[in-house]
């Protein structure tokens, strides 16, 4: 659609702009602030330089939290990408049992993380979880707090329970607004159901999926509550995260300069990563004419 | 036996069975892991703390609702629902209130910046709330509103407001700009023509986006826990500090985590026809 130019328009976008900068550009310059100063206490500040970005970059401790998050995350994409791609395939069109299927696959979506981490930590119990009593039963000794691969096992599981219906459900609606024509198409041409999915159904999904990609390596890449529930991070660090160091640093120890710089360069990580999906996706949509 | 002589008798249907099944089964197996988690959560908060720790049973064995009641009638529970429901729906009403115009502003002009600006709001989406813990701490702390509902709901603003201004500005899109022209040639008032010829028009669209909000404000915890002590503390944050003298009560703390699943379902069985088309833009 072609737009009028018109910089009266910035009156509209005035309310969001103040709004905005109240919530999101006044903490952020506090961080900012933060992490080039040090303090005794008293809110006595003086100027640290970029100290605490060198201790926070050369810091083991943030290497390996770091190393965690992007196994995490890829193993997460790895996982929920494929199998919300199948689940949408395998959905029901229309009718009755469309609405069922769409209705149960999101009330993970809906529940709070805090409680999504409690069901996985009471599922995992050998005493008093399903899943833990089934495994102890066929003698698999599962204990996710001492155990770290039984940790990770729990915390992977747990998310592909909590966010693959999100995939899932953009893949589908991606499906949905696939024209019939294509598929009578595809069915003169008799191209094997492979093919239809190869050369129809996943180009015509490309931009979904890849709002679903972007979400999903976001929302994992800053994961907190439900690991934070059920491992704490542990056993030892096996499932501290970034965040999860983040948060014992800035508001456990209340080590003001190191957390902000952490800060920083955890938002800008990501940051580079939006930038780079939004370019791809807006350069799509205008490939498409849209 | 029987489904083998079916096969050999109806040799055509044996060819479309299969590919059907494996599409059904899939399904029901995806459902089921999706439910039986919950289930087990129901299942916990029908039971008392007793009969949790003293067997393992598939189902309850004398189901009673005594965690609902404890927890129904406790001030100090069911508080946490209301704080909840409070400041999510003032953060929904703030949220929408604020995107719909500029939503309007994104959708129909291009002005100096809009592209820069556009994108920005979208960062504040994708912002680690635990970024912006401590430093909200503080803010909220120095202009007196920590503790408040209304604190968590401008805090819940940061991801909301981007989220709401992105949907919106996708239905929006669709609305052909003939009618605006039209609306200014009878004589309306920009005001006037936005609450009473566009905002019907994009009512499906208004819903979907305070369905998000409503889900992503309803759901968050770390920013709500740390924004909150007494006065507004919202129950996700209340539950998890249910560990007493005598351990953790299972069967309260499944109760409370059912009763904070009934708002979310309730809201998706009202906007189900709504969510595909809010997904189908691909904008959540």
């Amino acid at each position: 659609m072609d737009k009028i130019q018109n910089n009266k328009a910035w009156f509209l976008v005035l309310p969001v702009l103040v709004l905005v900068a109240f919530s999101a550009v006044i903490p952020l310059m506090t961080v900012v602030n933060y992490s080039v100063q040090d303090t005794f206490g008293n809110n006595v500040f003086f100027w640290e330089g970029l100290g605490w970005f060198q201790e926070v970059l050369t810091s083991k401790q943030v290497h390996s939290a770091f190393g965690r998050q992007l196994m995490f995350s890829g193993l997460i994409l790895a996982i929920q990408i494929p199998l919300g791609i199948l689940i949408a395939l395998s959905m029901p069109k229309k009718g009755f049992w469309a609405s069922v299927c769409l209705v149960l696959m999101a009330l993970p979506l809906l529940i709070p993380w805090n409680v999504v981490g409690t069901i996985w930590q009471i599922l995992g119990r050998a005493d008093i979880g399903l899943l833990g009593y089934t495994l102890d039963a066929l003698n698999i000794n599962f204990n996710y707090s001492r155990n770290p691969v039984h940790a990770w096992i729990i915390v992977v599981t747990m998310d592909v329970w909590h966010w693959t219906s999100l995939v899932a459900l953009l893949a589908y609606a991606g499906l949905q607004s696939i024209p019939q024509a294509y598929y009578q198409a595809a069915k003169i041409d008799q191209a094997s159901r492979w093919k239809v999915f190869r050369y129809i159904e996943l180009p015509k999904m490309q931009g979904v999926l890849l709002i679903a990609i972007l979400l999903r390596f976001i929302d994992s890449f800053m994961i907190y509550t439900e690991p934070f529930v059920v491992t704490g991070g542990g056993p030892g660090t096996a499932t501290s995260f970034l965040s999860i160091d983040l948060v014992k640093m800035a508001l456990g120890q209340f080590d003001l300069g190191p957390a902000a710089a952490f800060s920083i360069m955890y938002f800008l990580v990501i940051l580079l990563v939006s930038w780079v999906f939004y370019t791809v996706m807006t350069n799509l949509d205008k490939a498409e004419g849209r | 036996m029987a489904v083998t002589t079916n096969t050999y008798a109806t040799p055509v249907r044996s060819f479309a069975l299969p590919k059907i099944r494996t599409k059904h089964v899939i399904m029901v197996i995806y459902l089921a892991f999706m439910l039986i988690p919950i289930y087990w959560l129901f299942k916990m908060s029908l039971q008392t703390n007793r009969e949790i720790m003293s067997g393992f049973t598939l189902w309850p064995q004398n189901p009673t609702l005594d965690n609902y009641r404890t927890i129904l009638t406790d001030r100090s529970w069911y508080i946490g629902y209301i704080n909840s429901i409070t400041y999510v729906v003032m953060n929904t009403v703030l949220s929408l209130a604020v995107a719909l115009p500029a939503a309007y502003a994104f959708s129909r002009y291009r002005f100096l910046g809009d592209k820069h600006l556009f994108f920005w709001l979208l960062t504040n989406r994708m912002a680690p709330p635990a970024v912006f813990a401590l430093p909200f701490f503080q803010l909220y702390s120095s202009v007196g509103l920590f503790d408040t509902h209304i604190a968590v709901a401008l805090a819940h603003t940061l991801f909301n407001v981007p989220l709401a201004v992105w949907i919106l500005e996708g239905f929006m899109r669709g609305v052909p700009k003939e009618i605006d022209e039209t609306a200014y040639i009878d004589g309306y008032s920009f005001p006037k023509f936005f609450v009473k010829i566009f905002m019907p028009l994009i009512a499906s669209g208004i819903g979907v986006a305070a369905f998000f909000c409503f889900m992503f404000s309803w759901v968050e915890l770390l920013l709500s826990r740390t924004l909150t002590a007494v006065n507004a503390q919202p129950i996700t944050s209340i539950m998890t500090r249910t560990v007493g003298a005598s351990g953790i009560d299972w069967g309260v703390l499944a109760a409370a985590g059912i009763l904070t699943i009934v708002p979310g379902a309730l809201v998706i069985y009202f906007v189900r026809n709504y969510i595909a088309k809010g997904f189908a833009l691909g904008r959540v």
